[in-house]
């Protein structure tokens, strides 16, 4: 089965190559291209899931490990590995299926969908690459198309904010080549399984190469001091693309990463989760207080997305930091469950609600809640699901992000941390404060004159909606023990068992 | 010693263009420079002072090479640089056209 793992590249590159080669015959085959690719690939990917339960490894070249040093380039799937596949495949897959009736407003539509199989392709790199130096090359493809993507209208606030996001990434690139510079000085080795073996247990040397990687991937996940790029970014960009940087690039490029290299290839250290634990209590509450007084609606959300990542790392840096002390195993797994759990939550219901503001913006022509208002009556779909995602971002049961959020704050009461639950209760009431004006705002009320004549968006934008919406309900079913045990228990035992990770794949 | 302490000084050039330049160009030349000190790094990881290239001749059992795997890191980041100061600079050029100067400013249209 591991033969098949290449395609998770293959296939979106060989998309964008086809669109860009075909674009001035047939313009209109790249929408479709696209589309066909990520349902192949989800389906690959659930496949994945429910039958190949066991790490997958692929040598790119067919060199074989020689004395157990690993000479090849190493494309491995595990559990962890598999949500994000899930994730990426999923989001894809229904912007992709809203971007067809939204780019016909821009001329060169062939060169959208280059870019978004470009983007793709680079995001399946990180998740699958098992080894360092791949994982950067990926990571510049997926931030270099994102860049362009950001910029794709060329208006002045798209072209502002994406030279300010290729500055701050641009730099965080350089911070993480460093990083794996020394990383490769002291270990010989850039396959990461090999590195954690190889890894010397000098505590100084391991924290400044851990300073270096965090302050370089938390600029890519748009932790709390490096967050000011994503609010013009994610708010400038076409609404499609937004729903992807929200949705999944700042996981798979940032979170994913920190995730896998703090558990996995660094030995567990107090002081790494302590940092991680903080900055995500940081960014939680310091993205929703900016959220609270915006009035652009895309960039309400985009801080929404820093705050509730705050979340993401306040699971997993409780896990850790219980997995550091010694502490009770079962509360440790209760946190990272939380965390990961969230994390796929989030980028169901985030893409869902860029996607609302995205059609609200596509038939009024506006993003100021000031200026919409009564919307419910004219556009019944964008209305009834926006309020689906915002119940479920806002933690309001029986929707998903409800469980991952309890989850959460119970473990954190668990292992005695009762101020970071205290906080992240405090965070979801401002939450929810925050999309109650959302809602009011744009969708309660007297319909604006202006707005008389709108129409709902076409028919493959509602689609699209209503099945995330759908997807914010049965997401919820996770936490049911047979299913969990499916996707996220293996997930959560390649953080638990550290070491299991290079024990796998080269057998030390 | 004193070569990696050059280039952490070329990297702190590159950062102070960065931080401190106004002009568009000069803050993509400063991510540059802070691009070329990164790759000067990685190149002397490799370096191992009077050795040769990794090429297979007659002495090529007691000869001293120098390490080729980071030169062939910094020949992929080296392409990486170009589309990005690429994107960079296009970017750079319509941002001219549409505001008429290179100050970064007179650009404000994003806030909050």
């Amino acid at each position: 089965m591991s033969t098949l793992i290449p395609l998770y590249i293959i296939v979106p590159l060989g998309t964008a190559f086809i669109t860009v080669f075909f674009a001035k015959w047939l313009p209109g085959l790249g929408k479709y291209l696209i589309n066909l690719a990520l349902l192949f690939l989800t389906g690959l990917t659930i496949y994945l899931v429910i039958h190949e339960p066991q790490t997958m490894i692929y040598r790119v070249g067919g060199f074989t490990d020689v004395a157990n040093i690993p000479i090849a380039i190493f494309l491995m799937i595990d559990g962890l590995t598999k949500i994000l596949l899930l994730i990426i495949s999923l989001v894809g897959l229904f912007v992709a299926f809203y971007s067809i009736k939204y780019t016909k407003q821009y001329t060169c539509e062939g060169n959208f969908y280059t870019l978004f199989g470009l983007m793709l392709a680079g995001m399946y790199g990180v998740v699958i690459a098992g080894d360092i130096f791949n994982l950067y090359v990926f990571l510049e493809i997926a931030s270099i198309s994102s860049y362009a993507l950001v910029a794709f209208g060329i208006e002045k606030q798209q072209l502002e904010a994406t030279f300010k996001y290729q500055i701050l990434g641009g730099v965080s690139s350089l911070i993480i080549l460093t990083g794996i510079g020394f990383l490769y000085w002291a270990t010989g080795t850039l396959n990461m399984p090999d590195i954690a073996t190889q890894l010397p247990k000098h505590d100084t040397f391991n924290i400044f190469v851990s300073v270096l990687l965090i302050s370089g991937f938390g600029l890519k996940a748009a932790m709390f001091p490096f967050h000011s790029w994503l609010p013009d970014a994610h708010s400038s960009a076409p609404s499609p693309i937004s729903a992807m940087l929200s949705g999944v690039l700042i996981k798979a490029i940032g979170i994913y990463v920190i995730i896998r290299l703090f558990f996995n290839v660094f030995s567990l250290s107090y002081e790494i989760a302590m940092t991680i634990t903080v900055l995500g209590t940081l960014s939680m509450i310091i993205g929703v207080l900016l959220a609270v007084g915006q009035w652009d609606f895309k960039r309400l959300l985009a801080y929404h997305s820093i705050s509730q990542m705050g979340y993401v790392f306040l699971g997993i840096g409780i896990g850790m930091l219980i997995l550091s002390t010694g502490g009770d195993g079962k509360i440790a797994a209760l946190s990272i469950l939380g965390g990961l759990f969230h994390l796929m939550n989030h980028s169901i219901f985030k893409a869902l609600l860029f996607l609302n503001a995205g059609s609200v913006e596509y038939r009024t022509g506006t993003r100021n809640l000031r200026k919409m208002g009564g919307l419910a009556s004219r556009m019944p779909i964008t209305s009834a699901t926006s309020f689906i995602a915002s119940m479920s971002i806002s933690g309001i049961p029986p929707f998903n992000g409800f469980f991952s959020k309890i989850i959460i704050i119970i473990a954190a009461i668990q292992a005695r941390y009762y101020l970071l639950s205290f906080f992240a209760v405090i965070v979801s009431i401002i939450t929810l404060a925050s999309f109650s004006k959302v809602l009011k705002y744009a969708f309660a009320g007297k319909t604006h004159e202006k707005h008389n004549e709108i129409k709902e968006v076409p028919v493959s934008m509602s689609i699209s909606m209503t099945a995330l919406a759908l997807l914010c309900l049965l997401m919820s079913l996770l936490i049911i023990p047979s299913i969990r045990e499916v996707f996220l228990t293996p997930a959560i035992n390649v953080l638990l068992e550290t070491s299991q990770y290079s024990v796998s794949a080269i057998g030390i | 010693m004193i070569l990696f302490f050059l280039c952490f000084i070329l990297f702190m050039v590159g950062l102070y263009g960065i931080i401190m330049q106004r002009n568009l160009i000069k803050i993509i030349i400063g991510l540059a420079i802070m691009e070329y000190s990164v790759l000067f790094f990685l190149i002397l990881i490799g370096y191992i002072d009077s050795a040769t290239a990794p090429i297979i001749s007659e002495s090529f059992e007691e000869a001293l090479f120098v390490d080729p795997l980071p030169q062939a890191m910094v020949l992929t980041a080296i392409v990486i640089g170009l589309a990005t100061k690429a994107l960079m600079l296009s970017v750079a050029i319509r941002l001219y056209k549409e505001y008429g100067t290179f100050d970064i400013r007179k650009m404000n249209t994003l806030k909050g």
